[in-house]
């Protein structure tokens, strides 16, 4: 539409309902699909990243087969793996090593960048954040459509990846060279249609993803905060949304350009990450050599720490307003925590070859990274402990997403507090590639972050969808959830103590013996692990099926079914196309609960009081 | 629906939304050259000694393409300026001056791609580096033979030329060089794959030679069809002019960077 048109539109429908005059009903393609609707695009992102989640869970449940049962057939999915992978990668339903690598390795692939990233900043940032900055949507919305095309069809790159002569990509989550660059080449494989290069080429697509989106998020913070919603009055999910969107806009592009390196090398036959010398399979590799694999690794961690952030501060946010909402207080220390998110956000950027502590470097690069590495805990202290205290003195409601609010505490904590001895290189360089690492991360990302997105799916799903999620499936899901994530990531620490490799096929145990004696003590934890895991999958069933039920048969919500404050409660649900009925106007911070003095036990933050009441 | 400032500034930002998108996206893009040139940096410093070329490429076209791309930024500033004074007629010369200038760019690009596919080089065991150009008939399964550039980028190549050189009778015919390919290590064109120099230097100017093709089809569309706009809503067209122009300045102040690093060190 003619821009001069939209603006007489928009004068004339001043003061009425002010989407009114523009609204004529959208094709379903419009609307469902090829959607320029933040919600609708927030909506598309979580579902999508929900079963990019479950797929990639699913993974690792067959790899967890492999590592407690080695070399035995999979019971029935075997014959699913041999059917659709070839004999060659599941030879009579026997999980490969090539299979396990390659599951592995998209395992972390899909978690990391089609699963976690997309949920929490993509899924909850578009649909929550305009809503709680009180803008119509966001900056740029067919950007932000773009931004989740690109995505899906990485994802869909990925996907076929697995079905490709060769398999996925076998290399690890982060790809190393030169390992990566002389996997999948063969006399049958395809030079662009193999694992490696498709993994490439599927980032490609996903780092542009991020970078629509990123810009996308930031221009609306700068640009349409309602009237009134000054920076200190933003909801803290907001902020954690506006750093975050930063972390992805400066962080990815470096891996892009190791990406495109690492395209050249495999399509073009560079060296930019062979090094001279390279014997492979007992022969010379034939290039000019002269490359550095280190150079992947500082390119390819420099964005790996940052989005290690990427993954935590959504969820930190979420986890926030899920907390003030239900402990009915303001956020202890609010402005502190602001500050603290914008200081690990800096942060970030300045720690990444603590990933590296292996690699030989100098006392003096190794005593920085371990030095910023320290300091960048203090934020992450501060952030918590803020948290926890908001706690005090509270009257907590327990509902669903307040469970995995609190629960996500002391488990993004045992996370936190297990990564201080890999912070120093002289305790990482034992523990680094054990289970211990594995341990460490999946508390901060699996218990951790997980939870808090699941609550903040909880908690937002009656304003996208107007009806709630059963309390009752809701803590069949949290309980189960909650002891099972436990039982399958402490035993790493003990595993990963004792030295279990984390890329072991079949569990570090050949033939029936240990691989290495020194592990033999720990090994039967593998067992018990796996099973943890696969009951983890049938506690999500609850979950599935209260996702997709409560749609149709949940209690209808209202528009403010948690009496919340924030701006993002104060539409009518779902929320209409421009979201807001009123232009809203912001008077105060974002948590104000229990106000002394006040009838009810929330101000919302656009509510004009009248002087009587200001008094 | 209308999306605020998409065409006016926000009071306390004096942006429009377009402009911060733009000065956001471009903050992404340093980082993507950034990791390019970073990498140039490592691979350098890493490179086996007398090895890394110096001024193994041709200056000429590569100056020539420096000055296009000058005159189409300022070609660019000038078009933006004539749309906003209300000269449609300015706009569209210097508009379409730069749409010129980039495609003369990428023309230049690639007579000079074509020129380093022509050119081969030979390293020998002990990473000696020899360029020149390739004597077809006299290279066969067994030998190479080369006419060799006068000027030798490494260190070592001169050295060998000149040794060779002082045992050879000098003859009016240009020297040809003749290699056994069993001393030689490395032997092919000017190709990507040829030495990490040629590695970098392809695969920054080819990512650098997209942007300005992108930058280009842009221009050419705000030029021609999207100019529709300037009648109907100035302001907002005026507004896309700048934030194109933008992204057009950076283009080429990758290119002031590229060229000393790849052309004059």
């Amino acid at each position: 539409m003619n821009a001069n048109v939209e603006k007489a539109l928009e004068t004339h429908g001043e003061g009425h309902h002010e989407h009114g005059h523009d609204h004529h009903e959208l094709s379903f393609w419009r609307k469902y699909v090829f959607s320029t609707d933040h919600k609708m695009i927030g909506i598309q992102y979580g579902i999508t990243a929900l079963l990019f989640l479950l797929f990639g869970f699913s993974l690792m449940g067959l790899m967890r087969w492999q590592l407690a049962y080695p070399d035995t057939t999979i019971p029935f999915f075997g014959k699913i793996l041999t059917a659709v992978l070839g004999e060659h990668m599941a030879p009579k339903g026997v999980m490969s090593a090539d299979l396990y690598n390659s599951f592995g390795a998209m395992h972390g692939t899909i978690m990391v960048f089609l699963g976690i990233v997309p949920l929490g900043f993509a899924a909850f940032g578009n649909f929550v954040m305009p809503l709680q900055v009180g803008a119509p949507d966001m900056a740029f919305p067919r950007l932000n459509m773009a931004s989740y095309w690109s995505y899906l069809a990485g994802g869909i790159v990925m996907l076929i990846s697995f079905v490709v002569p060769g398999g996925a990509a076998k290399s690890g989550w982060t790809s190393y060279p030169p390992l990566a660059g002389i996997a999948d080449v063969g006399p049958n494989i395809h030079i662009i249609f193999n694992g490696q290069t498709l993994w490439i080429i599927g980032m490609v697509l996903l780092i542009s993803s991020s970078l629509l989106g990123s810009v996308n998020v930031i221009a609306t913070v700068v640009q349409l905060r309602a009237k009134g919603m000054t920076w200190m009055r933003l909801p803290f999910f907001v902020w954690a949304q506006f750093v975050t969107a930063f972390l992805l806009l400066l962080a990815f592009p470096p891996l892009e350009a190791a990406g495109v390196m690492q395209l050249m090398d495999r399509v073009a036959g560079t060296s930019f990450f062979m090094p001279s010398g390279l014997v492979v399979n007992g022969q010379g590799w034939h290039g000019s050599g002269g490359g550095s694999p280190l150079l992947w690794q500082h390119l390819f961690w420099f964005l790996g720490h940052p989005e290690v952030y990427v993954m935590i501060l959504p969820g930190l946010g979420i986890v926030a307003e899920v907390l003030a909402n239900n402990a009915r207080k303001p956020l202890w220390g609010y402005r502190s925590m602001v500050w603290a998110v914008l200081v690990l956000g800096f942060l970030s950027f300045l720690v990444w070859a603590h990933h590296m502590y292996l690699t030989g470097m100098d006392t003096k690069v190794s005593a920085f990274f371990q030095t910023t590495t320290i300091i960048i805990s203090v934020p992450s202290v501060i952030i918590l402990t803020c948290l926890i205290i908001s706690l005090y003195g509270g009257s907590i409601r327990f509902n669903t997403p307040m469970l995995f609010a609190i629960a996500f505490l002391p488990m993004f904590g045992i996370g936190g507090l297990t990564g201080i001895p890999l912070a120093f290189n002289a305790t990482d360089v034992p523990l680094h590639d054990t289970y211990y690492i594995i341990g460490h991360f999946h508390y901060v990302v699996a218990p951790g972050t997980l939870f808090a997105l699941f609550a903040g799916v909880y908690f937002w799903y009656p304003k996208a969808t107007g009806r709630m999620m059963s309390e009752f499936w809701g803590h069949v899901h949290f309980w189960p959830t909650f002891i099972l994530m436990n039982c399958i990531f402490m035993p790493m620490f003990l595993q990963g103590f004792a030295g279990v490799h984390r890329r072991w096929y079949s569990g570090g145990i050949v033939n029936g013996d240990a691989l290495f004696e020194v592990t033999q003590h720990v090994l039967h934890w593998n067992t018990f692990m796996s099973w943890a895991s696969w009951l983890l999958a049938v506690a999500q069933i609850p979950f599935i099926l209260n996702f997709f039920l409560a749609w149709k048969y949940g209690h209808k919500s209202g528009d403010n079914p948690w009496h919340a404050t924030t701006l993002d409660w104060q539409t009518p649900t779902p929320p209409p196309h421009g979201n807001f009925t009123v232009q809203p106007e912001v008077y105060r911070g974002p948590y104000e609960y229990s106000v002394p003095g006040y009838p009810e036990d929330y101000l919302p933050q656009d509510k004009k009081l009248d002087q009587k009441e200001a008094k | 629906m209308q999306i605020p400032y998409e065409v006016e500034a926000r009071p306390d930002t004096g942006l429009y939304n377009a402009k911060l998108g733009i000065w956001l996206f471009l903050a992404s893009e340093v980082m993507l050259f950034g990791g390019l040139f970073s990498a140039y940096i490592f691979l350098r410093i890493g490179a086996e000694p007398g090895l890394w070329p110096h001024q193994i490429l041709e200056l000429g076209p590569a100056f020539a393409n420096t000055m296009v791309l000058i005159i189409s930024s300022v070609t660019m500033v000038m078009g933006w300026a004539s749309a906003k004074l209300g000269e449609y007629k300015k706009f569209k010369i210097f508009t379409g001056i730069t749409v010129l200038c980039a495609l003369a760019f990428v023309g230049i690009k690639s007579y000079e791609y074509h020129g380093d596919f022509n050119r081969y080089g030979v390293i020998l065991a002990d990473k000696t580096q020899v360029t020149g150009e390739l004597v077809k008939d006299k290279t066969n399964d067994r030998q190479i033979t080369l006419i060799p550039d006068a000027k030798q980028s490494t260190e070592l190549g001169r050295e060998y030329l000149k040794k060779q050189g002082e045992g050879a009778e000098k003859s009016g015919e240009e020297q040809e060089l003749a290699f056994d390919r069993k001393d030689v290590v490395w032997f092919s064109n000017f190709v990507p794959s040829y030495s990490t120099f040629f590695s970098v230097y392809f695969t920054m100017t080819g990512l650098h030679a997209l942007h300005v093709i992108g930058g280009a089809v842009v221009i050419f569309y705000l030029w021609g069809p999207g100019s529709r706009m300037y009648f109907t809503d100035r302001k907002h067209f005026v507004n896309r002019l700048e934030v194109a122009g933008l992204f057009w300045h950076f283009v080429e102040l990758v290119w002031i960077f590229l060229f000393p690093v790849l052309y004059l060190l």
